[in-house]
């Protein structure tokens, strides 16, 4: 399980002779994600979804408070090794360009260590069946692959690992339309069929409400409103019914 | 592959073939030219074209052919070695500012800015005036000046890179510092680099050139091509190709190499124009611009 407890983060301005204020991107945040849950993250452009991201994923430190997993800090990278993993959101940089599909697959695994490399072999491929795609795919270099390929190359090296939680930072909002669908219902059906949960970073109201059990609406880096998604019209904050709205347009 | 593509383009093959000959000429000098350069013969003073002599004498008498031949080690190879040098201490410096960013970087580009404000010549004059003249300490002068523009050029290279989301995914996996810059950071700013690099070498050429024109760089007897100019200056009217012999080499050396560091950036673009952005395109080319005019 993963505990937030209020943690903020500010950054300094840039340039070095400016001595504004350091600019507060996140308030005393502090929320719960229980295992094979999927929570949305939603919010407008730079509302702070992104730093918060970083923060789960324990590269980046909060100033205050702490984000714990099962009571070990997140910090450490033996404590996110098969516990939390990531998909962001740009798929032409998500892919070293001088990495095959498998070397990218087996990274995650060379760094846990301990797998002889003919498992890898043989696990990169089957990781890749499992998002959809066949084993051909697995010389092709990232510039060879289309945008909704490519994502589903870093879900299943998100995957590679084991992990119980996935971040997903606005992982289908660079994809097209349709694309974006066959995304969400993959990230659906891997979700059913081995347990794994998510925290779905999205600006797209929509997409979370496929997806998700729970929404958390964050404004300026404050959490507005968290909400159960069947309860989804009764929102109270007058940000999160605006947002609503806009979708429902 | 790479270079299959610069062998297709028919110039970039004509730079590479005349590039690659000067190099395993200027290493292989003493088996190739046909004299020892400095061997003085006064009864051949200003001699003509012989069997003996290809391209004549010089005022010593000495063989123009084996000089210039023994010319391409100051003006080339010692250049290419001072090339590396600070390309190698750039890079070293550009990646950690790039990479680490924050305090390191503030430090990094500073000293660099204090580098970089002096302005080159007089920076190299004054080496020289310090150190007294002489090929070492001219490439001493001009690694030390050009460490710190390579720096900065290749810092921009590695920002974007550093922040990919490759990156970003190693770290979450907690891979070491080193795993990511060398296999996450490194091979991609290397190519970028190599063209930085071959875009300063033809200058950096004609610079060493200049300076012993002047005087200032290797000094007599050895074989230096902007001292075999000084030298045949006098006769300039009178005998026109012992000036023409040493400027007509430097000229077909320095666009051999330019030619070859614009179809090398010519042939890296595909490849990367698929990886980063348009916008990303946009920054190497401003990059080119800037490497020419330096
Ligand atoms: N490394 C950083 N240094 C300085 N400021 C930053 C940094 N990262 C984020 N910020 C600032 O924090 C604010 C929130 O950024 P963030 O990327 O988290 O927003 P976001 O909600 O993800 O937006 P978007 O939907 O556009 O991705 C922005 O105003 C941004 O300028
Ligand atoms: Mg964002």
């Amino acid at each position: 399980m993963l505990k937030v407890d209020r943690i903020s983060k500010s950054y300094r301005p840039k340039g070095w002779l400016n001595k504004a204020h350091r600019k507060q991107v996140l308030h005393a945040i502090s929320f719960e994600w229980d295992r094979g849950e999927c929570l949305g993250i939603i919010g407008e452009s730079g509302s702070g979804k992104s730093t918060l991201g970083r923060l789960l994923l324990g590269i980046e430190k909060p100033d205050h408070g702490i984000i714990a997993w099962d009571g070990q800090p997140i910090t450490d990278r033996n404590v996110r090794q098969g516990n939390i993993s990531a998909v962001f959101q740009d798929y032409t940089s998500s892919i070293n360009p001088f990495y095959t599909v498998r070397q990218a697959i087996m990274e995650p695994l060379k760094l846990a260590g301990g797998s002889p490399p003919s498992f890898m072999e043989s696990y990169a491929g089957k990781l890749l069946q499992q998002v959809g795609m066949d084993e051909s795919y697995l010389d092709k270099y990232p510039h060879k692959l289309s945008g909704g390929e490519a994502q589903r190359v870093c879900i299943a090296r998100a995957l590679s690992t084991g992990p119980a939680c996935i971040v997903l930072d606005e992982a289908i909002s660079s994809l097209d339309g349709s694309v974006q669908m066959q995304v969400l219902e993959l990230l659906r059906n891997l979700s059913d069929s081995l347990g794994v949960g998510y925290i779905f970073i999205t600006h797209d109201i929509a997409a979370a409400a496929y997806l998700c059990n729970r929404m958390m609406i964050i404004q300026d880096g404050r959490i507005v409103e968290m909400v159960e998604t069947k309860q989804l019209k009764d929102v109270q904050s007058p940000y999160a019914k605006e947002l609503l709205r806009k979708v429902m347009a | 592959m790479l270079l299959k593509r610069i062998w297709n383009d028919r110039l970039a093959a004509l730079s590479l073939t005349i590039v690659g000959a000067m190099l395993l000429i200027g290493i292989c000098a003493p088996l190739i030219a046909p004299h020892p350069p400095n061997e003085v013969n006064m009864e051949l003073r200003y001699a003509g074209a012989s069997w003996q002599y290809w391209l004549g004498n010089d005022h010593l008498g000495r063989c123009v052919l084996s000089r210039l031949i023994y010319g391409i080690r100051p003006s080339v190879l010692w250049v290419l070695a001072a090339l590396i040098a600070s390309v190698f201490v750039g890079t070293a410096v550009g990646i950690a500012a790039g990479y680490w960013r924050g305090r390191v970087d503030a430090v990094l580009m500073r000293l660099c800015d204090i580098m970089l404000s002096f302005p080159g010549y007089v920076m190299t004059l004054a080496v020289v005036g310090m150190l007294g003249p002489g090929l070492t300490n001219i490439l001493i002068a001009f690694v030390c000046l050009k460490w710190a523009w390579f720096a900065r050029v290749i810092r921009t290279v590695i920002l974007p890179i550093a922040e990919a989301d490759y990156v970003k995914f190693a770290k979450v996996l907690g891979a070491s510092q080193l795993w990511i810059i060398v296999r996450h950071v490194l091979p991609i700013a290397l190519p970028e680099v190599a063209v930085i690099a071959s875009s300063a070498f033809g200058s950096m050429i004609l610079q060493i050139s200049g300076l012993s024109f002047l005087g200032l760089g290797i000094q007599a007897p050895h074989a230096e091509w902007g001292m075999m100019m000084n030298e045949a200056r006098t006769v300039m009217f009178t005998r026109p190709e012992l000036m023409l012999a040493p400027g007509i080499v430097i000229m077909v050396v320095v666009s051999s190499v330019n030619f070859l560091s614009d179809s090398l950036q010519k042939a890296l673009d595909p490849k990367l124009m698929v990886i980063r952005s348009t916008n990303g395109m946009k920054h190497r080319y401003q990059r080119k611009e800037a490497a020419l005019q330096q």
